[in-house]
């Protein structure tokens, strides 16, 4: 951190090296059947791109972040896939084993998909990549597509992806339907520097209810790559949402995930997030609560090691009276691992009878990690209950006595206790199956090392 | 609501005075090197001290103000209509008999009677920029106690004053700490030699009195080993039609074992901007506990610190404050551990009524290989009306296994039911509110000296009668 200057210097000399070829020469003309709108905004976007400065250490929104990790002239847009490749990347692409549909991307290429049930489609859900929506689905896409500015520090990185985005998911349920299995996609990073920018647009009408699962992973595990992703939810009045989405990227790449949640009258929303893979990865979360008897649910899993850093910034944002919103992070930090929290609950005025909770809990695992932790409050009514609460502490020692007393050995003694620690977010996730699978993924991060 | 005649509103606008100014030195209005030289002369600062000024000034002007995290209030001070420097040229003195009669006259008029000495070991009274009083009792004197003027302990004190000076809190802490350290002028030496235990707590009265005068005392307290001391520091203003700056900068300095308390009542009337730095070293087993109460001015920026540095030190924070209409209370503590099984607790409450807004903004660090760190902080936000505001900005690092942290901070109203419950005992409802607030404080208020405890209580009761019904 000392020597900041000296490597934003080598960034800044990097940024001049690498030429056109990468993403910071602007997004590749290439043939589009997209709309003339979109091909607009794209422009537009590359050139708030640019204009927008880099993020420095001594913005609020990227306190405590190594922005000296943001470099991004390593990386170039994708090439097309060799059809072998295409074939392996599917054939990996199950996690989930009873679901509604799937699509699978990779480097920012529609792969392909499962049908999607028949009763569903005909009910007027649409699951499709975002390529095709664009075109079939232009008035409802438009209406909703990127309509959330990006408030938590990543506007510059929202425009980017604005810029560059060329394939996705857009899933709409229609008013009264309920999707009763949940829909799956993956999106891979493959090629070597690689940069992705995969998208997800999710529209609930009325009283509808889906689960949408994303993976989010390597082809290979130390393979430098780039993903600056956006994912937009859209919650109709009395929609149930549950959004989940699970990072495992290479212990190398970068990531940007920039999420919007709009909660509208009596409709609640669910979002968990499992953060495991990456060197440096960014999560921005905002939760908009828009109507009366909204509610939202706010929870992520993280689990770092070695030289990982892991970055999390979240708005619960009350602009409707009678809301309530309640944040769960944890994070079981070993090695050198860091990670950042920065939160803020915002109750605007006249958002009276808000109940808001927060809480971020950090369980150190080795005397280099590290946890900043700044969970915030900013209320501007009065008729408000409100709390957060933030800890950092290490496994117990008479815990891991007991165990060791009873013949367990060290490393299991320790990893069940951090599995017990982080247990209570994922009990919060009323769908067991997927429960066991986002354990299989915590377990398997443990079984790496 | 018929409004009770009650002694506080006295006391509530004791303050609102001014007396014709007679200062014999005036540095004029605005800040140049011209004006440290001229503050230099006046005071006939030695050599060291004249370059340590004009090299806070060159820090001062090239450091942005802190616009980007902090309230953008800070733009509204235009520091070229400030006077950074008045003076009544006179020494400061030792007895009551000589110190000036419309002096005295303003003590009477903020309720500081002459038996009031008699509890308190010494009075280092204030007004604008020097020491116009200065007494410590006999007894104190005899232990070896040294109560002056900041001025007085740079001249006759150098060898203690030069080592501690500006090390808490270096120049560069931040913008207004470096103004401090250009344009100073008054405030408190205390040194308190081993093992020495004030029974009294000392006490200083701060007070600005000319138009568009900002005050930048200068405070550092030396407790030595195994001794103990408390200090206690007041402020009221008389009100000014145009912004007023106060910038203080507080240093604290706790030997192995010593103790240390520093309390604040800080009153300065609504047009005063209050961004003050404070800041403790403990060392060895010492303890530095900040008690700091924010009533008054229009913008308050303080966080006072506490840096443990030696093994088992301890540092405490305990805040209230009463952001009432027009006011922004932008508080907080900073906990920096340094040393092994050091431990530090925070605790503040805040009230914001009408347009209020009282801001909690902390710091906690600990570094890696610590072992046995320990820090509890609890934030607790009391909101009258609507148009009220809150906010809490912590930031906690935590690096290494072995130590442990938790932070708790929480936003309510009133509870409705006991307003209702005492309503319905026959009480109006803004007693009812009074109740509530006070007991909501109760458990700090406690912890204040006798006197304070009275005062604010009565404050706070003054506030909610205008804030109902």
């Amino acid at each position: 951190m000392s020597n900041q200057s000296a490597v934003l210097d080598e960034v800044a000399e990097s940024v001049s090296e690498s030429g056109p070829a990468g993403i910071l020469g602007g997004p590749p003309e290439r043939e589009s059947i997209s709309p003339g709108w979109f091909r607009d905004q794209q422009r537009a976007a590359w050139a708030e791109f640019q204009s927008l400065p880099m993020p420095v250490r001594k913005d609020q929104a990227w306190r405590f972040s190594n922005i000296d990790a943001l470099n991004l002239a390593p990386y170039s847009g994708a090439e097309a896939l060799a059809e072998v490749d295409r074939h392996e990347i599917l054939d990996r692409s199950t996690e989930l084993d009873n679901i509604s549909g799937r699509l699978v991307f990779a480097d920012d290429q529609f792969l392909g998909r499962d049908v999607l049930a028949e009763n569903l489609r005909k009910s007027g859900v649409i699951f499709q990549p975002l390529e095709r929506a664009l075109i079939e689905h232009e008035d409802l896409f438009r209406r909703h597509f990127m309509s959330q500015p990006a408030t938590l520090g990543s506007a510059k990185f929202a425009a980017l992806h604005l810029a560059f985005v060329r394939s996705g998911t857009f899933l709409y349920v229609p008013s009264g339907v309920e999707v009763e299995l949940p829909l799956e996609t993956f999106h891979w990073l493959h090629s070597d520097r690689v940069a992705i920018f995969p998208h997800t647009l999710l529209v609930a009408d009325e009283f509808s209810k889906v689960t949408l699962v994303e993976h989010f992973r390597s082809t290979a595990r130390n393979r430098a790559g780039f993903s600056c992703g956006v994912n937009d939810l859209v919650v109709g009045p009395g929609a149930k949402v549950t959004y989940i989405s699970t990072q495992d990227w290479s212990d190398s790449a970068l990531s940007i995930q920039i999420n919007a949640t709009t909660v509208a009258r009596d409709a609640s929303a669910l979002n968990l997030h499992l953060g495991l893979g990456g060197k440096y990865s960014r999560l921005e979360s905002l939760s908009r609560l828009t109507g009366e008897g909204a509610h939202s649910d706010m929870l992520s899993v993280t689990v770092g090691e070695g030289m990982q850093e892991f970055d999390a910034r979240t708005l619960q944002d009350h602009a409707s009276p009678h809301t309530n919103s309640d944040l769960l992070f944890k994070n079981a930090l070993d090695g050198r691992a860091r990670n950042t929290f920065g939160g803020l609950i915002r109750v605007e005025p006249h958002a009276h009878f808000t109940d808001a909770y927060q809480k971020v809990r950090n369980l150190l695992l080795s005397d280099d990690a590290e946890a900043n932790s700044m969970p915030g409050l900013e209320i501007l009514a009065d008729d408000v209950k409100c709390s957060h609460g933030a800890t950092s502490g290490q496994v117990e020692e008479e815990q891991m006595f007991y165990l060791l007393s009873r013949g367990i050995p060290a490393a299991v003694a320790r990893q069940l206790l951090v599995g017990g620690f982080l247990n209570e977010v994922l009990d919060r996730l009323p769908q067991p199956p997927i429960v066991a699978k986002l354990e299989a993924l915590i377990a398997q991060k443990f079984s790496r090392r | 609501m018929v409004k009770q005649a009650s002694p506080l509103e006295i006391e509530r606008n004791a303050g609102d005075f001014a007396y014709p100014e007679t200062h014999t030195h005036d540095a004029g209005i605005g800040l140049t090197e011209k004006t440290i030289h001229y503050i230099s002369d006046v005071k006939e600062d030695p050599d060291w001290v004249r370059q340590f000024r004009l090299n806070a000034f060159r820090i001062f002007l090239n450091k942005p103000m802190p616009t980007h995290w902090a309230s953008k209030d800070l733009d509204a001070i235009v520091f070229d209509n400030i006077r950074y420097y008045l003076s009544g040229g006179t020494q400061p003195k030792r007895s009551w008999e000589d110190v000036p009669d419309d002096v005295k006259r303003t003590f009477e008029r903020l309720g500081i009677p002459e038996q009031e000495r008699k509890f308190l070991a010494g009075v280092e009274a204030q007004f604008d920029s020097e020491a116009v009083y200065s007494n410590i009792k006999k007894a104190v004197g005899e232990q070896g106690v040294i109560f002056v003027g900041s001025a007085d302990g740079l001249k006759h004190h150098p060898e203690i004053f030069r080592k501690w000076f500006g090390k808490v809190i270096p120049i560069g802490d931040n913008k207004f700490s470096a103004l401090n350290s250009a344009v100073f002028s008054g405030g408190s030496f205390i040194y308190v030699p081993p093992g020495v235990k004030v029974k009294h707590p000392l006490q200083a009265y701060f007070r600005i009195n000319a138009e568009n005068f900002g005050q930048f005392e200068r405070t550092l307290i030396i407790v030595d080993e195994g001794a103990e001391l408390t200090y206690m520091e007041g402020c009221t203003a008389p009100k000014f039609n145009t912004a007023t700056l106060h910038s203080a900068v507080v240093e604290l300095v706790a030997m192995k074992g010593a103790k240390l308390q520093y309390i604040t009542v800080q009153n300065w009337s609504n047009n005063v901007f209050n961004l003050v730095t404070k800041r403790g070293l403990a060392h060895e087993e010492a303890e530095v506990k900040w008690i700091d109460c924010n009533i008054g001015s229009r913008l308050t920026m303080k966080y006072p610190g506490v840096i443990m540095k030696g093994r088992k030190a301890r540092g405490e924070v305990l805040s209230i404050a009463l952001a009432g209409d027009g006011q922004h209370q932008d508080t907080g503590a900073k906990m920096v551990h340094a040393a092994d099984e050091t431990t530090s607790n925070i605790i503040s409450k805040s009230i914001s009524i009408g347009t209020g807004r009282a801001t909690y903004r902390g710091l906690v660090h600990i570094p890696k290989h610590l072992k046995n760190c320990k820090n509890n902080t609890e934030c607790d936000a009391l909101l009258i009306n609507a148009t009220s505001r809150t906010d809490t900005y912590p930031a906690i690092t935590v690096r290494g296994t072995g130590n442990s942290v938790q932070h708790e901070a929480s936003v309510s109203q009133v509870s409705a039911e006991q307003i209702f419950y005492m309503q319905q005992r026959g009480l109006t409802k803004a007693q009812a509110m009074s109740l509530s607030v006070n007991g909501f404080v109760n458990d700090l208020v406690r912890q204040f000296p006798m006197e304070y405890s009275v005062e604010l209580k009565r404050l706070i009761e003054l506030e909610m009668e205008g804030s109902v019904g």
